[in-house]
């Protein structure tokens, strides 16, 4: 078995991942709370910001012509937001915390599981959260009366497509942490991304060059993809976004089995 | 030399010394949280987000620019979450898994100078973090060279005000869940709507008393009116002690809760 692990060839074939996605909803029976967190926390952000900061701050012009409040401009980023860090914190903290000090996996591949199912089933999980917590925004940002059209339903698969591609890279990030202080570097790469890429306001306040760096970021094409489904703005940006999204989600993911393959076969 | 002024030196000064030594580990990773982290939040709010404030005038910000509005506010906001955290993980952590506190109380160092060693060590760390924090605000021009030595007490004065009731808190909880609810459901939300972002009076005005009795609405506000020079002397005493009188409360309740906690 691990004579052969080397070569194992990358495919993204599902195999038993549903096992992994089973044993995660067991345990978090007893956890659930933390989901209410994370539905809070862009609730908080969206009042401060949108409510609190949107009164200083006025209409904001040049979003697909039309004019939109600064609430409604805020909210999509904030989902986008949430989706990537919801992902990310289950494919890092938690992957890390069942990676060294609990020895989950470890004792998982003593069955007949792959370790690309539980790669791929640890993605599946984040991306049920994911819908659970975007969802749930949605539905109280519909009821502070942020929704204008149907179409704003579309953000939930956006969502999904954001946690998929953030809980990718997760699982590349987290075969590459060496301790518990890499955390602190994953924090100086997220949150400098959540406060520039647009979440707060649009591209045009940077100079060109910046312009540019921004529109590298991933985080950057899911606020683009989450403001367009909610605001109905959609066109070429949004085509982008996705292509852009699934792109960097399956090389991540491709990427991410391999890694963990070698960091749990050896 | 060395070891006799130790030998000499008052007990809280070895709890002191412990968590110094421990810093000396761990103050990479502190400074990313605890400046880096406000420093990123002024940077995209205050020249970013500003951009767009400013060209709307908002009267509420009385003529400012909005990163010399922010900057108190951030900078006081981000001590008292530091003093949050400071005070209570390690706190916990002290008195169950990892037990430094009831090592400690085993040597001749009583419950209090457990408490007053920790207490300095978090009153040098916000010394620390809001004079980094400040002489960066002077670079970006958001506060004047004269203004900003008097931020660095009055940031020492929340970080007390703060850490010594959570301190007195922490020392009785029991699971790490109970800390990270009261940072996600009173810590965040006192962070984000005690005139921190934007001004108080701009909230509905059955909300505005709640901001007045906020803690950290006394600490920005004092901060604020000192950096914006509006400071008056009625309302920086009430600030001021409002935030004492918190700090000596606080102060009171941990050295009976570590009393109680490590006098066994």
């Amino acid at each position: 078995m691990t004579a052969t692990s080397a070569n194992v060839p990358i495919t993204l074939r599902p195999g038993r991942a549903w096992t992994m996605v089973e044993r995660n909803l067991m345990i978090y029976r007893h956890t659930w709370p933390v989901i209410l967190a994370e539905i809070f926390e862009p609730l908080l952000y969206l009042l401060a910001f949108g409510v609190g900061i949107g009164a200083l701050v006025g209409h904001v012009p040049g979003l697909g012509g039309a004019s939109v409040t600064y609430p409604e401009f805020v909210a999509p980023a904030l989902l986008a937001t949430a989706a990537m860090n919801g992902a990310m914190n289950e494919t890092t903290f938690n992957m890390y915390g069942k990676l060294t000090a609990d020895k989950t996996y470890e004792s998982i591949l003593t069955t007949p599981m792959s370790v690309r199912s539980v790669a791929l089933g640890e993605v599946c999980w984040a991306l049920l959260r994911g819908a659970l917590v975007s969802t749930a925004f949605l539905a109280v940002v519909s009821v502070l009366g942020l929704v204008h059209s149907p179409a704003a339903l579309l953000i939930v698969p956006s969502a999904l497509l954001i946690g998929f591609t953030f809980a990718s890279i997760g699982l590349v990030v987290v075969t590459l942490l060496r301790g518990h202080e890499d955390f602190q570097l994953i924090q100086l790469v997220m949150l400098p991304m959540f406060l520039f890429a647009t979440t707060f306001f649009p591209l045009n306040v940077y100079p060109r060059p910046v312009q540019v760096f921004v529109e590298i970021l991933p985080l950057y094409h899911s606020i683009e993809l989450t403001r367009a489904t909610f605001l109905g703005t959609g066109g070429l940006h949004l085509v982008i976004a996705v292509v852009y999204l699934a792109a960097l989600g399956t090389v991540a993911l491709a990427v991410g089995v391999h890694r963990l393959e070698r960091t749990l076969r050896t | 030399m060395h070891t006799l002024a130790r030998a000499r030196s008052a007990p809280a000064f070895r709890e002191l010394g412990y968590w110094l030594f421990r810093y000396r580990r761990t103050w990479r990773g502190s400074i990313v949280i605890s400046v880096a982290n406000p420093l990123l939040f002024l940077t995209a709010l205050g020249l970013g987000l500003g951009k767009l404030v400013n060209r709307n005038g908002s009267e509420y910000l009385h003529g400012h620019p909005y990163v010399e509005f922010i900057l108190p506010g951030m900078l006081i906001a981000a001590v008292m979450q530091t003093a949050f955290l400071e005070a209570a993980g390690p706190v916990m952590d002290a008195v169950r898994p990892r037990g430094n506190y009831r090592a400690a109380a085993a040597t001749p160092l009583a419950p209090a100078d457990i408490l007053y060693g920790h207490l300095m060590y978090w009153a040098l760390r916000a010394v620390q973090n809001s004079i980094m924090f400040t002489g960066v605000s002077i670079l970006f021009g958001a506060v004047s060279v004269y203004r900003a030595p008097l931020l660095v007490p009055i940031a020492l004065l929340v970080a007390v005000a703060f850490a010594t009731p959570a301190a007195a808190w922490s020392v009785t909880v029991t699971r790490r869940s109970q800390l990270n609810a009261m940072f996600r459901f009173v810590v965040l939300p006192l962070y984000m709507f005690s005139g921190t972002f934007f001004p108080i009076e701009q909230l509905p005005a059955w909300l505005r008393p709640v901001a007045w009795v906020t803690p950290l609405w006394h600490g920005v506000d004092l901060c604020r009116t000192v950096a914006l020079g509006t400071a008056t002397l009625p309302r920086t005493l009430i600030h001021t002690g409002y935030l004492a009188a918190m700090a000596i409360i606080g102060l009171l309740v941990a050295r009976r809760n570590y009393r109680r906690k490590l006098h066994v």
